[in-house]
Parts: structure tokens; sequence; C-alpha cells
């Protein structure tokens, strides 16, 4: 039996019937990230100890019966952007490096307190913003592919950390598709919730209207159980949801027959790789033969989505971001004279290229004189968007198309044009400005053996109707894996050739 | 480029973001936010005059609570982000003369 080719879920409950350790799985993720960080860079702080501790207190609460539920012992890892108290949280920034809190931030405690492992903080794009990874200050991440490639972003560490089998599931957060895309690009599932069903106190805020933390796994039904996991209703946070509905895992079923299924034109036109249009339409045709109606429809306004997306979170990245002053935590520069000069050179040393950019666009949109032509604009045009998928669910239970126009571009190819790379996010940014949930599903591999990933997205509170489509089409074809240059490290395989030639079975 | 960024905006921006560029970074910001504000120049094409903005996509309202203290003093680990600090307090440089 081979641990870290298991489930989420499937390792959850062999821990439940004693069949393996707590200490034994997190033992085996921590060689596999050992094995492959050197090349794959998915983590910026992994907790070895710590980890191993927990494995340890995990394991005597589930012997005493105090922890049952079904991911409990699972190892996991945690977007860099989220508090753990004690470990070092950076946002993959340079002001950051050395800030340690002294909190941890609620979707992560619930984490924790159902016994998951934190194996450790996974890299990122800077404060989130970029679609590569490639913008943090601790290096790029490798798309577990094709290290040639980008892993996508800003969830470009626990994606690609997911895809390595370096942790059995991992938190993301999407602002703009920070979880979609790059799911879709390293061939693993994720989920952005409806905005407000997981608590955003402790997560480093980008554009705090925008942002949602989600999980990343290896299928429906693993992330469906750590969505039930970490929503709650937080006082915590004043834009967290009393929701209805709780229990994500109870729409796990294949059947999906009447369900009605928007595919908008909008999403073919000019800039969609033909590769990625066919295996996404391919993937419809498979949920048609399920017994879904499909059809197409014209969305309107997606052109839109991203001038206004990037007025929005500009806007307020550049208000979240004035926190970042050097005097209660973070970078402070060495040479200064004076307060303001000491604001200045720690801001302007600490943050990267991408963060000044964003930070300038943003305080230019919400200056006098230009507050109405561009912020005001951009706040109206996002109630339009709202009101075209609002008319869209009036007539489909789920609208299906592709997560991102191509497949994982190479490295080094992205942050020379930045508009460019913006134009990336066209599938996903509409969702968050309208609040929606939508889910990454793995559809596919192009030519060159990079995946493809099928976006779900459902009207508000609808995740369960997007679990249900994901889960129904997830059936027609088996979870694929990376071949990766280095698998198991050899200690590992000697630690487990007993239980392998013994027939043991997944 | 339809939009131009005069030196002037761009000093006048830096002073918002507090930020300090230098003369390379400034250029490149001229550049780059041109661009990007050609670019959303495109939402001048929707007719928004009778949409009111929209901040929030649900209609949520202030979330009041009792003014009452419900954690523990954690001053001593707040302060150890503190890049510097002095007599239980965070260390600032002289700002009254």
């Amino acid at each position: 039996m081979k641990i870290l080719e298991l489930t989420a879920l499937e390792l959850g409950r062999k821990i439940k019937k004693r069949e393996i350790g707590v200490a034994e799985a997190t033992k085996a993720a921590l060689a596999q990230i050992r094995a492959l960080e050197p090349e794959l860079n998915c983590y910026v702080t992994v907790g070895e100890e710590q980890a191993l501790i927990q494995a340890e207190q995990v394991q005597r609460k589930i012997d005493k019966g105090e922890l049952a539920g079904p991911l409990a012992g699972v190892p996991a890892a945690i977007k860099d952007n989220m508090c753990l108290e004690g470990m070092a949280t950076t946002c993959s920034s340079k002001i950051l490096e050395n800030f340690v809190p002294s909190y941890t931030a609620e979707a992560v405690k619930r984490m924790m307190d159902q016994g998951a492992v934190i194996l450790g903080k996974t890299n990122m794009d800077e404060f989130a913003m970029g679609s590569t990874t490639e913008t943090s200050a601790f290096g790029e991440t490798k798309n577990p592919w094709n290290p040639a490639h980008v892993p996508g972003g800003s969830s470009g560490g626990s994606c690609a950390a997911v895809a390595a089998r370096e942790c059995f599931y991992a938190l993301g957060s999407d602002t703009g598709g920070s979880i979609r895309q790059p799911s879709s690009f390293c061939g693993v599932t994720g989920i952005k919730p409806t905005y407000g069903t997981v608590s955003r106190y402790g997560l480093v805020a980008y554009g705090s209207s925008l942002d949602q933390i989600g999980p990343v796994g290896k299928n429906v039904k693993d992330c469906a159980a750590v969505l039930e996991m970490i929503s709650s209703y937080d006082k915590k946070d004043s834009t967290s949801i009393q929701r209805e509905d709780w229990d994500f895992t109870s729409a796990l079923t294949e059947d999906i027959k009447g369900m009605r299924i928007g595919i908008p034109k909008d999403y073919f036109g000019p800039g969609l790789d033909s590769q990625v249009r066919d295996a996404v339409l391919m993937a419809a045709k498979v949920l048609e033969e399920k017994g879904a109606l499909v059809e197409e429809f014209d969305l309107s306004l997606v052109e839109y989505a991203i001038p206004a997306y990037y007025v929005i979170a500009s806007a307020e990245a550049s208000s979240n971001l004035s926190r970042f002053d050097g005097i209660k935590y973070g970078y402070r520069a060495k040479e200064y004279e004076g307060l303001h000069s000491m604001y200045k050179k720690s801001r302007s040393e600490g943050f990267g290229p991408e963060v000044k950019r964003r930070i300038m666009l943003g305080s230019f949109v919400l200056s006098s004189g230009y507050y109405d032509a561009y912020y005001l604009k951009a706040l109206k045009t996002k109630a339009l968007i709202k009101k075209a998928f609002d008319r869209a669910f009036e007539k489909y239970d789920v609208i299906l198309g592709p997560a991102a126009p191509s497949t994982a571009p190479r490295l080094g190819e992205s942050l020379n044009d930045p508009l460019k790379m913006y134009l990336g996010d066209i599938y996903t940014v509409s969702v968050n400005l309208a609040g929606l949930p939508g889910m990454t599903v793995p559809c596919g591999k192009d030519k060159k053996g990079l995946p493809i990933g099928l976006q779900l997205i459902g009207n508000c509170f609808q995740e369960k109707k997007l679990i249900r489509v994901g889960y129904a089409y997830e059936q027609s074809r088996s979870y694929e894996e990376p071949e990766l240059a280095v698998r198991v490290s050899e200690s590992q395989k000697e630690e487990h050739e007993g239980e392998r030639s013994a027939g043991g079975e997944v | 480029m339809t939009n131009r960024i005069s030196d002037e905006t761009i000093e006048y921006v830096g002073i918002l973001a507090k930020l300090e560029l230098s003369g390379e970074e400034k250029e490149a910001a001229k550049q780059d936010m041109g661009k990007m504000l050609d670019y959303i120049d495109q939402l001048n094409e929707l007719d928004t005059e009778d949409v009111e903005p929209m901040s929030h996509v649900f209609p949520i309202h202030n979330v009041f609570r009792e003014d009452v203290v419900t954690n523990q003093d954690d001053r001593e680990n707040i302060l150890k982000n503190a890049p510097e600090q002095k007599d239980g307090a965070f260390k600032v440089p002289r700002t009254v003369e």
C-alpha cells in the first residue's frame, strides 16, 4: 500500500481503522517533501518538528475517541497568507519575512480542531497578486507535471503540493481565480466558495470584498469534506454569512438527471486554446450523456470583468496594504530620516514590483478627481455583471466553461507583460465580483501533457449543485497524477516494502 | 497610449501610496499605469447612468456587539513582531520636535 496515493478521505478512513498511524502518514508526506522540494519549491515553510508533535497529539485524541471526523489525522498544507500561531506567515513577501502570528486563522483553527496535521505553509504570488506564483519573494514554484512550467497562481504552492503528493489536501485563497486557475494548471480540484462561507479571520487581506478561502484536493469528494470542515459563521469576520446549509458532502451523488447546464458562448471566443476548448466541450458531452440538459447561451459583459476587477482589487489592496508601515510587524528599513521616510523606505524595500504596481493603481483610482471615473464606474460594472449572472441562473443550475484560456505557460513568460497576464483571468474574475461559488475539476491534458481544468460556476449558496455535477463528471474519469522525476524517497520505499508485498490494497 | 501619466501625477500617487520609487521605477509606473488605464477605459462603453454602485453582493449590515473584552492580554507575543520596541511599547522615530 502506498500511503501517498490515498485521497484525504481514504487516508482518514484507514487512520480511523488503525491501519495507518497518524505519525506514519505524516512521515510519508514529510519524506515526499524532502525529496521533491529542491526541485518544486511548493512550500515557504515546512514545520517538520511541529507536524510530528501534532501527529502524536492527534493520534492520542483519536485513540481516546475524542476525534472522530473523516479527516482526523490527515496531513495538510495551508497557503502562506493564513495565520498559524507560532509559524512564520510571509505572504511570500520580504516585508513579512519575519512575521510570526500570535493567533490562528479561523479556517485553519477549524481544520486543526478536527485533527488536521499542518505540514507547513505553501508558496504563493506575493500577497496573492499574480497568476503564476513567480512574484513570490522566495522563488517560484514549479509545475509538478513539467517543472519548466508555472503552477499558476496565486495559490500555486498549494495546488502543486497536492499534485506532487507533498500533502493530502491544502487550503488556498481565491480573489480573482487564485484557487481555480492553479488547480487547472496542476490537474487538481479546487473550490472557491460563495463569499462569506469561510471566515476570513486570520487571512491576510488583499481585496476584502473578493477574498475567499477554499479547499484544494485530489478529487471533488475530498474538497467537499474539507469545505464542510472549514465553513462557518464567524462573528470575528463581519462579512461572514449565516448559511442555511453546510453539509456539502451530502451532495456527493452521481444523479444529475434533468440538471440544467449553461455554456456561455462568450467563454469560447478568440484567445481560447483549441485543446482546452475541446476538452471542456467533451466534458459537457459526458454530463449530457448522464442526463443533464446542456445548452449554449450568451452571458454578456465578459470582457468588462477584468478591467472592473483590477480597479476594485487594486483599490482594496492599496487600502489593505497601508497597514505595512514598519512599526507593528514586518520589515523596517535600516536607514531613514524621520517617520515618513521610514514608512516610505520600509514599504519600497519590502514590497515587490507587482505589489507596488497594484498599490499605485489602487491609490490612483481612489484619489480625488478619479474616484468617480474609475472606482465608482467599476462598482457599477460589478452590479451589471451580477445582474447578468442572476439572469443566467434563472435558466441554469450550473454554468460550465474553461478555468483558464490555456494550460500552464512556461516559467518566465508571463511577468514582462502584466496586462497579458491579467487577461488570463478572464473566466475566473467575474465569479469573485459576483460573490459566486466556482470549482475546477481536471478534464484532460494537452499535447504537451499539461492538465486542463473544467470550471463550474453556481449561483450564490449553490455549492452543492457544483459538487453534484463535479462529482458526477469525475466518476467518468479516474484521477491522474503527474509523473514526477522523484516519486518517493528511498527510505520511504524500504519502509513500506513489506506492506506492499503483503498485498495491501488501497 | 491615450492616458499619459505626468511626472506630477506619479509623484502625487507615490505620496498617497507611501512608496518611494526610483527614477527607473517611476518611468515604468508611468508606462504601466497608462496602459492599464487605457484598458480600463473600455468600461466607458457601458451605460451605467441608472446603475447603483455595488460594493457588496449581499445585503449585509454592520455587525454590532457589546464593547466587552473577550481576548487575553497578549502584549508580549504581539511585541515580539515589532522591528523595535521599548518599555512594552512599539518604538517609532521621533515625530514631535
